[in-house]
């Protein structure tokens, strides 16, 4: 990895104790945030995606452990910080939206105080300048008449207002880190657009790093400079955007994207994976999606696949990759994307050449 | 518009605490005539002759319906009637003398009770299921458990007649004979608001403005007592009404055991004297407490909350 | 990375897997049955088992009292008057039958010349009636008090919240309304009134108690069959043609049952502190019936001087009402954990 990382995780392991026993929810998964871009992480709901960035924030509910790895932020693991120093960093270094803006607000605060007091945990100002700077936040995240709605509670704001409200509270004080926790999913299609033209605006004038967790590989298109593909709390697949989504070597990546409608699409029905993701208490040895995965070897059942690198940015974990496998053909939708991303690429390279 | 609907609900509300309280004063009237025995203190020793002349003067000779529209014009006028059995006073002055010592008891005990109720539900709250919450728990579910004039005997027994630190009664020693009735009688509202802002305080810290607020880099204490507490301190108001109901019971018996001059102490010595006109004026005070309570708590909720304040009434 | 692989598995793992449809779907554990599902729940939660075994001890030895108590609760040994607690092989003062008397330890069972091995356990009151007999006569008033009122309130708590809801539109609004001002009473000063009026007596105070202490009970009946009556099933058995009330009784009530227990046990303390309040205050059960409430009504008038009277009784009200509640809470959060109140 070159050393513009901001953010390293290294074989994080976390898990849950519950009733009905130890639920592994994260298994040793690994990644980097770089300076400056946008990294997606996608998968089904229960995948890992939220635990490993509550990690990240030291965030997780009380019944959770981090089993093992590292989480690196400039040069130092915030899995060891006390929790003083944990919350400098919260919302000061790394700040986080949540999915739900409708109850992300207190109900019975102003909003105007709730961006304000964000600010003064972290910067050394009087009430006075947090109030401006807090109105500054408001019509920086595009709500107009900051000094009128400053003193408005959040129900007499709209989702995808209130939405632009806990942004402005995660940006509060600069942040070098953005985590987005699925932030368009309670919002309709619209607001949705909106929100995500916000986040890469703001990206693009703060020059924050981001991480956006999401089920939604559509909305991912629009936004990740790279992708991570969760499944049963570890990364099957990661890589450049255009890499996962248009040359996905894993066969879960591709359930996800025969699944997702384009307009590309000729055929009258969507895709569906079949199955239902496994529980994670006590994992079966092996490839956890083989059981689901029509593509599945007799070694997936055997062992896990680690990640099989296919370019310098591009990762995957199948056994598929393996110099031994059978030649698989992706599903037809898939092989279509391969098609039209190959002559897009040797369009390109012909018009730099010629 | 909006004014208009709270116009026409505060009328209507008004229009059925007037009816309750009608009902209640009725019902008493009824159910104190239908009393056996007479409300003369010396009843043994009177000759029929006596009683006639007695009945004759406070009008016990007339009607039952004449006597009931009397009566409900004069409780309109404020007027409730004389005390049979201390000598001859308007039940109204009887009882304002006594209002001042049990107003005292009550608001000192709801105002002790709830803070250190509210202290102990919010720290409960923040240590869910771990000792230190058992211990809170415990407590509210004791204080819930054990009946008031146990408490303020026990509490008799240790301070007073024990350890002799406190008057063991009466109402002479300024502040610190309020000391132990207030206590006793705080028992009620403490437990009662503990486990009240426990329960909401458990649902307000695991909401997702918590967890915002937990992701700005707030404390977990100042989490609780800004965000926390200002969110489920707002429900508390609802309990109001049966706090009074529970102070007003409590007050009943506390009285008579610390010789507390007040309504409760009056109203105990009535009901085991049968003195008609003061038992009826303490039944419809103690129901227009209530009513009123009732009355301004629902009020209340909605100008406090934001959430039903835009909506108005419901 | 493949070369470890290649250690551990050979070529022929690399073929394709059959498929297995049982690994994609995943067997789901059997589904319990309520009562199964209920006692799970509650067996996790200690205090609740703790206190029901407490409880079912306390109501056999209160209900077994004519069996098992030592002597007549009403029979007076006057000589015998006011011994402190004696307990066979126990020398603990309090529990030996001794009494500070002018600062000097004195053995009052050799003083009243009660015949050796003759022992009160929890003494005897002013008119040297035995304190345990009492306790235990006591008790089992108390609580006969307790669940007949109790169940009272279930009763027409249930029919008048059910018929409210049912029924719907101006029955409901009217039913409603008179709950409004029911509530409006304080129900303490009424059961009061009611109580002066009447013969005191099991029957007079039950039925005081119950006239307004339904309430709550109607009021989340009601609530809860509104919110029922939405419901698909609801409409599909109407749709059947299902008379009202059929669905009332086979389709409401057994949904709202586990919230109506829940009602009805925290509705027995309070039953059994409004007795012992009553008592307490003179115009509950009357002298010389025993009560738990009449035993802290004559053990107060002498506590300064012989508080074990009082406190006896106190304590066994005080573990039944303790008792009570605890399970009672076991119970909501098996049934009904989102009640509040």
């Amino acid at each position: 990895m070159p050393d513009t990382a901001i953010l390293q995780v290294s074989h994080l392991s976390v898990s849950f104790d519950t009733y009905a026993g130890k639920v592994e929810a994260v298994r040793d998964i690994s990644f980097a945030l770089h300076r400056g871009e946008t990294l997606a992480l996608v998968g089904e709901s229960g995948c890992g995606k939220s635990v490993t960035c509550r990690s990240i924030m030291r965030l997780l509910a009380r019944n959770a452990n981090v089993d093992a790895g590292e989480i690196l932020f400039s040069g130092e693991d915030l899995l060891k910080k006390s929790n003083r120093a944990m919350r400098d960093i919260r919302g000061g270094k790394i700040a986080m939206i949540f999915q739900d803006p409708m109850t992300s607000l207190d109900p019975t605060m102003k909003i105007g105080k709730q961006i304000a007091e964000a600010v003064r945990l972290h910067r050394d100002v009087s009430r006075r300048e947090a109030n401006a700077r807090a109105e500054e936040l408001l019509s920086l995240v595009g709500i107009d008449e900051p000094t009128r709605r400053y003193h408005q509670y959040p129900h007499e704001f709209s989702g995808g207002q209130r939405q632009r409200i806990v942004i402005a509270i995660a940006l509060a004080a600069d942040p070098e880190i953005l985590i987005a926790d699925e932030p368009t999913t309670a919002l309709d299609v619209t607001m949705q657009a909106q929100i995500i033209d916000l986040i890469r605006d703001i990206q693009k004038k703060t020059g924050t790093s981001v991480i956006f967790i999401t089920h939604d590989l559509g909305v991912v298109a629009n936004v990740a400079d790279r992708v991570a593909v969760m499944y049963a709390g570890r990364i099957v697949e990661i890589g450049l955007s255009d890499e996962v989504f248009y040359d996905p070597r894993h066969p879960y990546t591709w359930g996800l994207l025969a699944s997702m409608p384009t307009l590309a699409t000729d055929s009258e029905t969507l895709y569906a994976i079949p199955g239902t993701p496994p529980t994670l208490i006590h994992p079966a040895p092996g490839d956890a999606f083989a059981p689901r995965n029509p593509y599945a070897l007799e070694a997936d059942r055997i062992k896990e696949p680690p990640l099989f690198q296919v370019s310098d940015t591009h990762y995957a974990a199948t056994w598929l990759l393996d110099p031994r496998a059978p030649k698989v053909y992706p599903p037809e939708s898939i092989r279509q994307r391969q098609a039209a991303y190959q002559k897009r690429q040797e369009e390109k390279e012909a018009r730099e050449h010629g | 518009m909006k004014a208009k609907r709270w116009v026409k609900y505060i009328c209507t509300r008004l229009f059925y605490m007037a009816l309750t309280l009608f009902i209640i004063t009725s019902a008493t009237f009824f159910l104190m005539n239908a009393l056996p025995g007479t409300p003369y203190n010396n009843q043994d020793r009177l000759t029929q002759a006596q009683l006639d002349m007695l009945n004759k003067k406070y009008g016990f000779d007339r009607p039952l319906f004449e006597r009931y529209i009397n009566y409900l014009g004069n409780v309109l006028h404020g007027d409730f009637g004389v005390s049979l059995q201390f000598s001859d006073q308007p039940v109204a002055t009887l009882l304002s003398q006594r209002m001042g010592p049990s107003l005292q008891l009550g608001l000192q005990a709801v105002l002790f009770g709830s803070l250190v109720g509210v202290f102990l539900g919010v720290i409960a709250a923040m240590h869910q299921n771990r000792a230190l919450d058992v211990f809170c728990s415990l407590f509210a579910i004791t204080g819930r458990s054990v009946p008031n004039f146990v408490v303020a005997v026990l509490l008799q027994y240790i301070f007073a007649v024990t350890l002799k630190v406190l008057p063991i009664g009466l109402w002479d020693d300024g502040f610190r004979s309020t000391i132990l009735p207030t206590l006793a009688l705080s028992i009620s509202p403490m437990a009662e608001s503990c486990r009240f802002i426990r329960t909401e305080m458990v649902e307000v810290l695991s909401s997702d403005y918590i967890e915002l607020a937990r992701a700005k880099g707030m404390s977990e204490i100042r989490i609780a007592f800004t965000h926390g507490l200002r969110n489920g301190l707002i429900p508390l108001i609802t309990v109001l009404g049966p706090m009074t109901v529970s102070l007003m019971t409590g007050s009943l018996v506390v009285e008579n055991i610390f010789a507390v001059p007040g309504i409760g102490e009056q109203f105990t010595k009535s009901i085991l004297s049968n003195d008609y006109y003061t038992i009826m004026a303490v039944t419809i005070l103690f129901s227009a407490l209530l009513v009123v309570v009732i009355f301004l708590t629902d009020i209340l909720y909605q100008i406090i909350d934001p959430r039903v304040r835009i909506e108005g009434v419901q | 990375m493949s070369q470890i692989s290649q250690q551990l598995m050979d070529d022929s793992a690399f073929v394709p897997a059959q498929v297995r449809r049982e690994e994609a779907e995943p067997e789901l554990p059997r589904a319990l049955s309520f009562l199964e599902d209920s006692w799970r729940k509650l067996r996790k939660n200690r205090a609740a088992v703790v206190t029901m075994i407490l409880l079912v001890i306390i109501t056999v030895l209160a209900f077994l009292a004519p069996v098992i108590s030592p002597y007549d609760p009403n029979e007076q040994h006057l000589v015998w008057k006011n011994l402190p607690p004696k307990w066979p092989g126990v020398n603990i003062s309090g529990l030996n039958g001794t009494s500070t008397f002018r600062g000097k330890q004195v053995d009052n069972y050799a003083m009243a010349n009660v015949p050796e091995g003759t022992c009160f356990l929890f003494g005897t009151d002013e008119f040297g009636r035995d304190l345990l007999s009492r306790c235990l006569w006591g008790t089992r008033i108390s609580l006969t008090i307790a669940f007949i009122a109790a169940l009272l309130d279930l009763t027409i708590g249930i029919a008048y919240g059910l018929t409210s809801a049912m029924k719907g539109g101006r029955t409901d609004t009217i039913m409603q309304r008179i709950l409004e001002i029911l509530a409006g009473i304080p129900s303490l000063v009424l059961v009061v009134l009611m109580l002066l009026v009447f013969e005191p007596g099991i029957t007079s105070i039950i039925l005081a108690m119950v006239i307004s202490s339904w309430i709550p009970m109607a009021r989340v009946v009601r609530a809860e069959a509104l919110r029922l009556k939405q419901m698909e099933y609801v409409q599909a058995a109407r749709a059947l043609g299902a008379s009202e009330v059929k669905i009332a009784l086979s389709h409401i009530l057994p949904n709202i049952s586990g919230i109506v227990i829940v009602r009805a046990m925290f509705s027995i303390p309070t039953a059994i502190f409004f007795e012992t309040f009553l008592s307490f205050l003179g115009v509950g059960m009357k002298i010389p019936n025993a009560s738990i409430g009449t035993l802290l009504n004559s053990g107060y008038k002498v506590f300064k001087l012989y508080p074990y009277q009082m406190f006896i009784p106190a304590l066994i009200l005080c573990v039944i009402m303790l008792s009570f509640n605890l399970f009672a809470d076991g119970l909501r959060d098996v049934f009904d954990p989102k009640m509040k109140e």
